[in-house]
C-alpha cells in the first residue's frame, strides 16, 4: 500500500506546488508552479533530493498533518510556526516525522508562502504533466482536511540540517527590467516609478499582486490603445486606474494593459514572499546586469547544498530557543496554538 | 488590408524586443491584421520545427512569435541574430500557415436567452439580427491566438462591419461555451467569466478540460466554421467530447 500523508487540518490556502507547467503557453495556459521557486530549490537542498518533486505551498498558515510512514519533512519559504507533537522545531531545516506523530504548523511570522517538502515528494495523479495546482485554469483543488497525498519512495536518511535564513520575507529592492511597452512611457513615468515608496497591497494572489504608494498613477497615454500581448510572470502592468501590478506564477498567457517594466525572475520571489504593507521599491538594472544576476542566483541555488548546516550544532537545538533564535532572528513570531488556529 | 497598410507594416516590422531577461518578442505589427497574424504562427511553427538549444518555451499572440529561452546558454546576441537570420530568410507575411491545421464545424445558437446581446450588437454593427447571423455563420474565421484563460479561441477576422467596441461595462458573467462579439473577432468562452464582449450566441464546446484524453480542444491556425442550431439540439450535445462540432484536417 503507498503511503501517505493525511491532513487533518488545512489552512485557506493549501496547494500542491512543483515547478509547473512548461510547454502549454500557446493553449493559453500559464506555467504555474510554486510561487517562491527559490523555496522549492531549499526544500529539495535539505532533503538531497530534485527539485522537480512536489511540496505543499501554504499561503499565510499551514494545518495539521500526519504520515503514516517515518518520513522525512523539510520547512521552507516563510517562516511558519511549526512543531512536531507539540515540540517546536526549526524552519528552514530538515527532520523525521515519525509515523502517526502530528506535525503542526501555525502562521506566518513574516512572508507569505511556507512550503512543506517531504522525502520522495508529493505523488498525487499526474495532470497535464505535472502535480502542481493551477486554481486559475481549474487544474487541481484547494487541499482541504481529510485530504491524503500519495508519498513518493524516499532511500534516504538524512534530516537535522539547516539552511541560513534569508532576507526575501519582508520586501525590499526588486530589481527591473524595461518590457515591450517602456518605451512608450514618458521618462517622467519610469523615473517616478523607481522613484516611489511602494508596499505591497492586501490585493494579491498566485496571479499576482497589487502595489500600493501614496500619489498619481502611472497609466501613460497608450494606455488603451495598444494590441493584447503575451505576458509572463514578472510583468508590471499598468491597469486602468493607473495602479501597477505584478503578475506571478499562475498568471495569465496575454494581457492588454501596457507594462512598465519586468522583474529579474531572481527576484520574483521576493515579490511573492512580501506580505501586505512590506515595502518595496524598484531600480532599473541593465540587460547584462539582468542576466549576471540570475547567474549568480543560479549558482547560489547549485551551492545550496554546499550552506547546509547541522541543526545540532546550533545553541538554538535547545527546543524553546529554537523558535525565537533560527526561525526569525527576532523574537518569536507567534506562539502556536496548540488547539489550532 | 491595403497596400499602404502593409508598406508601413514591413517599414517598422518585423521587430525584435527583449521581454525580461528570459524572453525575445518578434512582432509582424502593432495592430492586428491577417498577414502578421499569418507571419507569426508560421514563424513560430519554423522556430519549434528547428528546435535550437536553450529555447524552452515559444508562443503567438495575434500579432507576435515569443520564446521563452535560457539566457544562461544562450546569450542574447545570438539569439538575437539567429532571429534576424530567420527573418531574413523569406517574407513571412506571405508564409503559407504551418501544417497540421484543422477546421471545425461548430454548431451555435445565435439569439435567444442564450445569446441576449445579438440584437444590440447587430444593431451596432449597422445590421439586422438575420443578417449578423449570416456574418457568423459565412464567415470561415481562423483561431489568431489562444488566450486569457486555457484554452480559449480569438477568432476572426469579421467584415469590417464588426469593427463595434467592448462594452465599457462588464457583463457579470458569460457562460462556457459563449460565443461573443467585438473589434472584428469573435471569442468562444472556455470559462464562465465577466467580459466586455458581446453575448451572441452559445455552443455545447467544452474547450479545456484538464483531465480529458484531449484537454484543448482548439489549437491556434485552426479554422471554424460555425453553424446555425437550436436550443434543444444544442442541450444534447452538451454529452458530446467536441460538444457537437465536426474536425476535419485542412489540407
Amino acid at each position: 500500500m503507498t503511503d501517505t500523508l493525511t491532513i487533518h487540518r488545512a489552512g485557506p490556502g493549501l496547494t500542491l506546488q512543483d515547478m509547473g507547467r512548461p510547454g502549454y503557453l500557446a493553449l493559453g495556459l500559464s506555467r504555474g508552479g510554486a510561487a517562491d521557486r527559490l523555496a522549492l530549490a531549499e526544500g529539495a537542498a535539505l532533503l538531497g533530493q530534485s527539485t522537480d518533486l512536489t511540496a505543499i505551498e501554504m499561503t499565510g498558515t499551514g494545518g495539521e498533518f500526519e504520515a503514516s510512514r517515518d518520513t522525512r519533512i523539510a520547512l521552507t519559504g516563510a517562516p511558519m510556526a511549526a512543531a512536531i507533537d507539540g515540540t517546536r522545531i526549526a524552519w528552514n531545516a530538515s527532520h523525521t516525522l515519525p509515523a502517526k506523530a502530528r506535525l503542526t504548523i501555525g502562521s506566518a511570522s513574516e512572508g507569505v508562502y511556507g512550503y512543506l517538502h517531504v522525502g520522495g515528494g508529493f505523488r498525487p495523479p499526474e495532470q497535464l504533466g505535472a502535480h502542481s495546482a493551477h486554481l486559475a485554469a481549474g487544474i487541481g483543488a484547494l487541499l482541504e482536511a481529510g485530504d491524503r497525498i500519495d508519498l513518493g519512495p524516499d532511500d534516504r536518511t538524512a534530516t537535522g540540517l539547516m539552511l541560513p535564513k534569508d532576507t526575501r520575507f519582508a520586501g525590499g529592492t526588486i530589481r527591473i527590467l524595461p518590457s515591450i511597452h517602456t518605451d512608450a512611457f514618458p521618462q517622467e513615468l519610469c523615473t517616478r516609478f523607481e522613484d516611489t515608496a511602494f508596499t505591497r497591497d492586501t490585493r494579491g494572489n498566485r496571479m499576482g499582486v497589487q502595489l500600493k504608494w501614496d500619489g498619481d498613477g502611472f497609466l501613460p497615454e497608450i494606455g488603451r490603445k495598444i494590441v493584447s500581448e503575451v505576458i509572463m510572470p514578472g510583468d508590471i502592468q499598468i491597469i486602468g486606474d493607473g495602479t501597477p501590478y505584478v503578475l506571478l506564477s499562475e498568471c495569465q498567457t496575454t494581457g492588454g494593459y501596457p507594462r512598465i517594466a519586468t522583474v529579474l525572475p531572481c527576484d520574483l520571489p521576493r515579490i511573492a514572499q512580501a506580505p501586505a504593507g512590506a515595502p518595496l521599491n524598484f531600480r532599473f538594472v541593465t540587460l547584462e546586469d539582468a542576466v549576471e544576476a540570475e547567474r549568480k542566483a543560479a549558482q547560489a541555488v547549485a551551492d545550496l547544498p554546499k550552506r547546509r548546516q547541522p541543526l545540532i550544532r546550533d545553541p538554538a537545538t535547545i527546543p524553546n530557543l529554537l523558535s525565537y533564535q533560527l526561525i526569525s532572528g527576532m523574537t518569536a513570531g507567534r506562539e502556536l496554538d496548540p488547539e489550532g488556529a | 488590408m491595403t497596400e499602404g497598410d502593409a508598406d508601413t507594416t514591413t517599414q517598422t516590422h518585423p521587430r525584435i524586443r527583449t521581454a525580461g531577461v528570459d524572453g525575445m518578442l518578434v512582432s509582424f505589427g502593432d495592430s492586428l491584421s491577417e498577414p502578421a497574424n499569418r507571419a507569426a504562427l508560421a514563424f513560430r511553427a519554423e522556430i519549434e520545427r528547428q528546435g535550437w538549444n536553450g529555447v524552452e518555451e515559444s508562443t503567438t499572440s495575434l500579432v507576435s512569435a515569443y520564446l521563452r529561452f535560457d539566457p544562461l546558454h544562450l546569450g542574447h546576441a545570438e539569439l538575437k541574430q539567429k532571429l534576424d537570420t530567420l527573418l531574413s530568410d523569406r517574407d513571412w507575411y506571405e508564409a503559407p500557415l504551418p501544417s497540421g491545421r484543422r477546421l471545425w464545424r461548430i454548431p451555435a445558437v445565435f439569439g435567444t436567452d442564450l445569446g441576449p446581446q445579438l440584437d444590440q450588437a447587430a444593431e451596432a454593427a449597422g445590421l439586422t439580427p438575420e443578417q449578423a447571423i449570416k456574418d457568423f455563420t459565412q464567415t470561415r474565421v481562423r483561431v489568431q491566438t489562444i488566450g486569457f484563460a486555457p484554452g480559449q479561441p480569438y477568432l476572426g477576422e469579421l467584415p469590417q462591419a464588426w469593427d463595434i467596441p467592448r462594452q465599457s461595462t462588464l457583463t457579470s458573467r458569460i457562460p462556457e461555451g459563449a460565443l461573443a462579439v467585438a473589434i472584428r473577432q469573435l471569442v468562444l468562452f472556455s470559462v464562465a467569466t465577466p467580459t466586455g464582449w458581446q453575448h451572441i450566441g452559445q455552443t455545447a464546446m467544452r474547450l479545456f478540460q484538464p483531465e480529458a484524453d484531449e484537454p484543448f480542444l482548439l489549437r491556434p491556425g485552426d479554422e471554424v466554421e460555425f453553424t446555425e442550431t437550436d436550443a434543444e439540439t444544442l442541450s444534447n450535445m452538451r454529452s458530446d467530447p467536441h460538444g457537437g462540432a465536426e474536425r476535419s484536417e485542412l489540407p
